[in-house]
């Protein structure tokens, strides 16, 4: 009995649920081999740490980062949270992972071993090669800057509670919050004014002093071209400040008439940890399903190697379905598709496009289909798509039909919904046109920019809400809103929704 | 290579501050619900934590965000069972429940009030509020009962301090008897054995073949004793010890109230917070405390809590009633010997004309006596306050426990006309006991 208790233990990883930091160093190792080996992932270096389930509870509810400064709604969520959890209505997140370089991942100790490898593998493999790979992580985000920012900022901004009090700022994070999602640059980033810029700046300003001296002239009545001076200086106040900014954060940042430096600062913080977060939204679909994939990959490469034992296949596998469930539209746990479902199952269907095609693969997927190198195709796609792109990209006929997937158009005015299409020869482009657009998030969140502000005269900030198929904002929140930005703008400010026809 | 970091025993509450500001921002909500928490909970159970439910209004975090109705939407869902393209589904009628379902509240808790419990210190920082307490009281109040370590049976980890050696060894002889571990003596006369065979000059074949059997069963052996070790770290047993609270003195507390119908209910409603108050004392320093209440109009009786505060009850009004009452009462249950009795009598101060002199008789002879501490609030009206300044001039009750407090310090009046004025009622009494802990 004890011979064969020592041969076994030579290829097991673990058989115990129990887990210590031995085992998980082994189990860490073990996975790092099939991770580099077999898929080839390129991956920050990584850091796991094990927290207790209040640091987790901790950690939700500043929006997943480990130093975050002080605001009471990151304590609302916290109180949410907590309900829940005690409540049993809903279990923690077996883990957190931190898009920084060293990639961090939180793991619950509560996590027995088998999890904690089904957790190392999901986070500290899939989703660190994906953060390092993706090309909006890498353009948007500066994974070895994040955490000293955040400590930065955090810091910064207990150093104005206690300059300022804490209610000043936290009217100021209050508005700031408010306009987060709009505190992004979605397609460029601000442009540093050269040395040459920077100098016409200052002599602009310089000149616009020197006019105040000469108030008299301005007394003098206006000349007959008047109409014709507004619209130019319209033109010249659209091109200097870059009109039209969908960077609400950014223009109030940059051209409040009102704001203190500190409070420029402060939206300068909330700006970027949006910006930060930015290709998470963008990119949810992608960044679990790549993780799904990559944790059952590897986890069954380990298991086919004899490495786990069938018990510990069979938790890792309880919980890995358990996540990935989709939940049909009429029952009662359905709430959305679940980004975890939609991404493994598009992820496992182009391994089995590019190893067993069948015709209709062929037919719609030329490119890849009988290649066999999935490997490469996956990376391909993990690199340099986002979840609309890819989705539009790679949504199969065989996964539309799995899910069996339909759409539903609803017009407030008709009494009828109507189904679209559903997942049929007609229906696949359009259907999947429609989930892509879902998940689009230029589609689904209000385009609002900001169009006009004259600063020299009235002072009102014009913003333009854009309605895409008559799609209103929503009013009460519209006017709450608008609230938080005539507390940053400090003058009156108009929204308009145009139609996009128009 | 990965880095692993333990972070289990990284600084807690993280999040308090954030907490904190999340409390200060819907201040008046939980205000509200502490006060109908006070209303609703007897006065033995003030002190415990409290769900607070506060609209979504108040703490909402606005954004621009698209409507869920007017234009068109258009979703993909899964799960498609019976539909063609083309199918037309009626929509529910406006404003109906079930239409918007599940898909309406898919970011969070949609439109429900925020829940949320505060802890018990929270509630009681909040209870103490507009009693405007010192905050050495509201400390001394808050702080939980001393305890002491009370055996508690065996556990299977500790401190080396609390090994339990008899456990332990047995534990340890089982598992040797039941895994079946040589004996050390076997072991020993093997190896004499043994011995004595190696030390014969020319043994015979048989002898030869007798000690390698005895080598390998002396090998087989010591393996078995290595792996079933004497003790192993499975045996050992701990003494567990469990906090338990120290047993102090018994205390008893009397309520006494007029319930006749010239208390209305925000005479009652002070009231009662001023026996909450007394209650949340005598709490903290006894490790038992019984409520006793009496109430009366021109003839007393004992009741349970539900009855004192809103059972309503018509009569004339006869203070003395309610101290003879407490008086047979501590006779028959709470010897003062035993017992350390405390009091708090409300009342809007009026009297069955005559009567109190026989009340300050009655505290003088029997009550003051045995009473640790005595308290009387008479509740008057916010103008009324405004009319009467001076403590010395009042009803005939009032003059008559003028007298008894001038004779006996560990009584105490006042006059309360808002929850502020309740405290300094016990002023003396939580004095006291700062002295007698710097004291002691």
């Amino acid at each position: 009995m004890a011979s064969r208790a020592t041969s076994a233990a030579g290829d097991l990883l673990f058989d115990q649920t129990d887990w210590d930091f031995d085992t998980l160093r082994r189990t860490y190792d073990a996975i790092e081999e099939v991770a580099r080996k077999d898929l080839e992932l390129d991956f920050y270096p990584n850091q796991v740490e094990i927290i207790s389930s209040e640091q987790m509870l901790d950690a939700y509810s500043s929006i997943g980062m480990p130093l975050m400064y002080h605001h009471w709604s990151f304590g609302k969520h916290f109180l949410g949270h907590e309900r829940l959890y005690r409540k049993g209505a809903r279990g923690l997140a077996y883990e957190i992972v931190i898009n920084s370089d060293p990639c961090i991942s939180y793991c619950l100790e509560e996590n027995t071993m088998p999890l904690q490898a089904l957790v190392m593998a999901h986070a500290a493999f899939g989703h660190n090669h994906f953060f390092k790979s993706n090309h909006l992580f890498r353009q948007w985000t500066d994974a070895e800057g994040i955490l000293d920012y955040l400590e930065y900022s955090r810091r910064y901004i207990a150093g104005c509670e206690e300059r300022h009090g804490t209610d000043e700022v936290e009217a100021i994070l209050d508005a700031a919050h408010a306009l987060m999602p709009f505190g992004v640059f979605r397609h460029r980033r601000p442009r540093q004014l050269s040395l040459q810029e920077a100098e016409n700046q200052r002599q602009a300003r310089l000149a616009a002093a020197e006019q105040n001296v000469y108030y008299l002239w301005n007394t003098l009545p206006s000349r007959p071209d008047a109409a014709g001076v507004t619209d130019a200086a319209l033109q010249e106040r659209k091109r200097k400040m870059q009109l039209p900014e969908e960077n609400l954060l950014y223009f109030l940042e940059q051209y409040s008439p009102i704001l203190q430096p500190w409070q420029r600062e402060i939206l300068t913080i909330v700006r970027n940890v949006a910006q930060y977060f930015y290709p998470q939204k963008q990119t949810k679909v992608m960044n679990e399903g790549c993780a799904c994939f990559v944790h059952y990959h590897i986890l069954n490469a380990l298991y086919g190697a004899g490495r786990l034992t069938d018990g510990a296949m069979l938790e890792i596998l309880h919980n890995h379905t358990n996540v990935l469930t989709q939940p049909d539209f009429d029952d009662p746990r359905f709430s959305g598709i679940n980004p975890y479902a939609l991404g493994f199952a598009m992820m496992q269907d182009i391994r089995r496009i590019c190893e067993e095609p069948e015709d209709e693969d062929r037919e719609w997927f030329p490119d890849i289909a009988g290649k066999g190198e999935w490997r490469h195709v996956l990376k391909d796609a993990w690199a340099n798509y986002r979840d609309e792109s890819f989705i539009q990209q790679f949504l199969s006929p065989t996964v539309m039909r799995r899910f069996r997937m339909f759409s539903l158009a609803d017009e407030t005015a008709a009494p009828f919904s109507t189904i679209t299409n559903i997942h049929d020869t007609r229906g696949y482009r359009r259907l999947r046109d429609a989930l892509a657009r879902n998940h689009d998030l230029s589609s689904m969140e209000p385009d609002i920019q900001i169009v006009d502000a004259d600063l020299l005269g009235d002072r009102c900030l014009h913003l333009q809400a854009i309605r895409r198929d008559g799609v209103p904002l929503h009013a009460a929140d519209r006017d709450a809103t608008m609230k938080h930005v005539e507390r940053l703008w400090g003058y009156k400010v108009e929204l308009r929704e145009v139609s996009a026809d128009a | 290579m990965a880095h692993f970091v333990d972070r289990r025993l990284n600084p807690k509450d993280k999040s308090l501050s954030n907490r904190r500001r999340f409390l200060k921002r819907v201040r008046s909500q939980i205000k509200q619900a502490v006060d109908e928490a006070v209303r609703e909970r007897g006065i033995a159970d003030v002190d415990r934590a409290k769900k607070v439910s506060v609209p979504t209004g108040g703490v909402s975090e606005p954004t621009f965000r698209n409507a869920r109705t007017g234009g068109r939407h258009e979703h993909v869902l899964p799960g498609n069972k019976t539909f063609q393209t083309g199918d037309r589904i009626r929509k529910p009628p406006r404003g109906s429940a079930g239409g918007a379902g599940k898909q309406g509240s898919a970011d969070g808790d949609g439109e429900d009030d925020f829940l949320f419990s505060l802890t018990r210190e929270e509630f009681l920082d909040f209870f103490f509020e507009d009693l405007e307490l010192p905050d050495l009281v509201k400390q001394s109040l808050k702080e939980i009962t001393r305890t002491h370590p009370q055996r508690a049976g065996y556990s299977t980890s500790g401190s080396p301090a609390n090994i339990n050696v008899g456990r332990t060894m047995r534990n340890a002889m089982g598992r040797r008897i039941g895994l079946r571990r040589p004996k050390s003596r076997e072991a020993e006369e093997l190896l004499a054995r043994i011995t004595q065979l190696e030390t014969l000059a020319s043994p015979t074949a048989e002898q030869c073949a007798e000690l390698a059997t005895l080598r390998a069963r002396y090998d087989e052996i010591t393996r078995r004793r290595k792996i079933v070790t004497y003790i192993d770290p499975l045996d050992v047993r701990y003494n567990y010890f469990q906090q338990r609270p120290e047993p102090n003195a018994n205390a008893v507390m009397f309520c006494l109230m007029d319930v006749s119908a010239s208390m209305g209910e925000r005479e009652k409603d002070l009231a009662k917070r001023f026996f909450m108050l007394l209650h949340l004392f005598l709490d903290r320093r006894y490790q038992k405390t019984d409520v006793v209440f009496i109430r009366h109009t021109h003839d007393a009786d004992e009741v349970d809590e539900e009855t004192f505060f809103y059972s309503p009850q018509t009569g004339g009004t006869v203070v003395s009633t309610a101290l003879v009452k407490m008086n047979e009462v501590i006779a028959e249950r709470y010897p003062p010997s035993e017992w350390n009795i405390y009091a708090a009598q409300a009342s809007d101060g009026e009297n069955f004309n005559g009567d109190s002199t026989v009340c300050a008789a009655v505290l003088r002879e029997h009550l003051m006596p045995v009473c640790q501490y005595f308290a009387y609030v008479e509740i008057v009206g916010e103008d009324e306050a405004q009319l009467i300044r001076s403590e010395e001039t009042g009803m005939e009750l009032w003059e008559a426990y003028r007298k008894v407090a001038e004779a006996w310090p560990n009584f105490a009046r006042k006059r309360v006309a808002r929850a502020t004025d309740i405290y300094p009622v016990f002023r003396e009494l939580f004095a006291r006991d700062h002295e007698g802990k710097a004291n002691g």
